[in-house]
């Protein structure tokens, strides 16, 4: 046996939810330990494999498999090294990571390398079948690749579903001198983190799938918008571009096709609204964020007035498995309209809280009560927020929901970006609906007037209303402005706010009153 | 201590300085943004006296410019405090209890969000959503990522700030 056969080799996340709750902490505190033991270790940094609730989740590669343990504290440093080292028993040791129920129970298609793979390293991600999509892209024409990413059944999975392949299509179709690819991976809906994860854990998937676009519809140039409060997100992808190009995966002539495509990061500056795609272009055109009226499309007329498209960090996370493994293999997973998984993630006050990629169809309650395992808190589930701010609240009496655009769109609902946000019986109703109008009103771009005073008079009717001044002719002016806002605004920012409002006054009507009723609704 | 992790060491300003900035990204493709984050990353905020300058370089008016520069929450007209604390206010994490202890960092620290100390050892900042919704309520401290935050951890974190 050579002494490499004895480098125990230790994985510990570098996802910013591991990072959070100590796990840089822990690769100092190991090296330390294996230091004074003069034990060989190798640290690698892979993303995080989504059990958050288990975070700081650590691994060790035994002949059985990648042993995990956690949540590692630093105290638990030394005896857990003394469980590796040995493969033996600890209190906090969780068996082999693939066997976990929580994980196992997933269906993982673009997640699969997500907590597995060290994102720096190309090499790695094509041990683990990274790139195969691209080789088969490359053996096909532009029409031949929209037809599987259009037979697949992909919708945008920021939050709209439109139709991926007749978005590429368009753009296909679009005579112009450049073209452009657009990721838009401005996530700023609380509650949701698939974006972060895949592009802390796996950026070449999406690197990938942003190339596969690009050839698709002759585009040369691509460009990721991310927010800016995902720093580690933001060096995971700037690392993977440059590792790309070096490995001939980005550049001129990919892969020795004729092929061109380059990638850049550009970090947008706390703005919301820059996530509305519109918005998004005007920012990366290095102007105020403010909405576009559509027509013309971004497909035809986007950025810098050129022919783009415009898709989520999950919807081309998405598209290798869809070229590598076929448009039928994807569409296999889902329900009605809705194919295909959904990297689910669940938020808040919520026991086990992560990443749950899944398919198309698993009801809410599935989700709240038995994956996610109800409140951290221990308290009772009173309500769930999916999709984000611009997300209604719904109550237990709709846990049968199935996971699917159009069961949410039936029930005055959106599953938006995949966030479920959970909150116990201690939230008051009126209190988010405020927060939601707070919100839209501190972020709104200001061109629509719906949007821009809509939200401002909503924060002052729900104040009036909480303090209990005429409370039933101030919820007819609250339900007004609503519709007002929903059917008058540009976009989703003024479109969608009154959602959160208008559930949570219609499931939870005993919070919309003066204080003292709320409180003995509380009771 | 090594000063390259000595939070917000910040050049003082000087218009060569700009220039150079503005003149060492004139390749970028509608670089506004792009420009007023490195004047931030140089100087800690963005000086008035850059505006016209980025304008010049840009082809664009000042007002144009202005209206960049006012229209992001992320850029500073003076600089922040030695430490910058935000604590996220958005849904999973008020859902986590975050609101209380939002609540008590403006307490401890004895300001209003989106203000700094009298001794300018601190900026409180809000920030909508740090991607941490399962390991909420968590807060940033001069670029530092805390999850799973409590009223210890709030406190130790307040107080770290202050040091």
């Amino acid at each position: 046996m050579t002494s490499s056969d004895k480098t125990l080799k230790i994985y510990i996340p570098r996802d910013a939810a591991a990072v959070s709750v100590g796990a840089d902490e822990l690769v100092s505190a190991f090296e330390a330990q294996a230091e004074k033991r003069k034990l060989a270790i190798e640290i690698i940094r892979p993303g995080s494999r989504g059990l958050l609730w288990l975070e700081p989740m650590i691994e060790v590669a035994t002949p059985e498999g990648r042993v995990a343990f956690g949540p590692v504290e630093e105290k638990d440093v030394a005896s857990v090294l003394d469980a590796m080292v040995a493969n033996g028993p600890h209190a906090l040791r969780l068996g082999v990571a693939e066997e976990i129920p929580w994980l196992k129970k997933q269906t993982r298609l673009t997640f699969v390398r997500c907590g597995v793979v060290d994102p720096r390293s190309v090499e790695d991600y094509i041990a683990h079948g990274g790139y195969k999509g691209l080789a088969r892209a490359l053996t096909l024409d532009s029409a031949g690749i929209i037809a599987d990413v259009t037979t697949s059944g992909l919708r945008g999975r920021g939050g709209a579903g439109f139709p991926t392949g007749i978005k590429w299509k368009t753009v296909a179709d679009t005579k112009a001198d450049r073209k452009f690819i657009v990721c838009n991976a401005d996530e700023g809906d609380s509650g949701t983190f698939a974006d972060r994860m895949i592009m802390e854990g796996d950026p070449f998937v999406v690197i990938e799938g942003m190339t596969i676009a690009g050839i698709a519809v002759g585009a040369t140039k691509g460009y990721i918008y991310i927010r800016s409060e995902y720093p580690h997100a933001i060096e995971a992808m700037n690392a993977g571009i440059a590792a790309a190009k070096r490995a001939g995966y980005l550049g001129d002539n990919i892969r020795g096709s004729a092929h061109a495509f380059d990638l850049e990061v550009r970090v947008g500056a706390g703005a919301y609204v820059c996530g509305e795609e519109t918005s998004l272009l005007e920012s990366l055109e290095g102007r105020r964020g403010i909405v576009r009226a559509k027509p013309p499309l971004p497909a035809h007329k986007g950025l810098f007035g050129k022919p783009t498209v415009i898709n989520n960090v999950l919807s081309f996370a998405a598209i290798p498995f869809i070229l590598d493994n076929g448009a039928k293999a994807y569409a296999d997973y889902g329900m009605g309209r809705s194919r295909g998984t959904m990297p689910i993630q669940l938020a808040g006050n919520v026991k086990f809280g992560g990443l749950f990629e899944v398919a198309f169809g698993i009801t809410l309650g599935e989700l709240v009560d038995d994956i996610g395992g109800g409140t951290f808190t221990g308290r009772p589930v009173r309500a769930v927020q999916v999709g984000g701010p611009l997300g209604a609240y719904f109550p237990r009496e709709l846990f049968d929901t199935p996971f699917d655009y159009e069961a949410f769109a039936k029930r005055d609902g959106l599953i938006g970006h995949g966030g479920i946000v959970v909150f116990d019986d201690t939230v008051d109703m009126s209190k988010q609906a405020r927060f939601a109008m707070e919100f839209c009103a501190i972020e709104s771009c200001g061109k629509c007037t719906p949007c821009r005073i809509g939200s401002t008079r909503g924060v002052e009717t729900i104040d009036k209303i909480r303090r209990g001044e005429r409370v039933a002719e101030n919820i007819a002016v609250l339900q007004d402005l609503s519709n007002t806002m929903k059917f008058g605004s540009l976009c989703a920012l003024g479109g969608f706010t009154p959602y959160p409002v208008m559930s949570a006054l219609k499931h939870f009507p005993d919070d919309f009153g003066p204080a003292p009723t709320r409180l003995q609704a509380a009771e | 201590m090594n000063a390259a992790y000595e939070p917000n060491a910040y050049e003082p300003w000087s218009a060569d300085r700009g220039t150079e900035i503005i003149e060492s990204l004139s390749h970028v493709e509608g670089g506004v943004i792009v420009i007023l984050h490195a004047m931030q990353e140089a100087f800690g905020y963005v000086p008035e006296a850059a505006i016209p300058m980025i304008a010049l370089a840009r082809n664009l008016s000042r007002a144009e410019v202005h209206g960049v520069f006012t229209f992001y929450h992320d850029f500073r007209h003076e600089p922040a405090g030695k430490h910058v604390l935000k604590i996220c206010r958005a849904e999973a994490c008020q859902a986590a209890g975050g609101d209380a202890l939002a609540a008590r960092a403006e307490a401890k620290l004895g300001v209003k969000f989106g203000n700094t100390t009298a001794d300018q050892r601190v900026t409180l900042e809000p920030i909508y959503c740090l991607g941490l919704c399962a390991t909420a309520p968590s807060a940033m401290l001069d670029g530092r990522l805390v999850g799973r935050l409590d009223e210890k951890r709030i406190d130790a974190l307040v107080a770290e700030a202050q040091r």
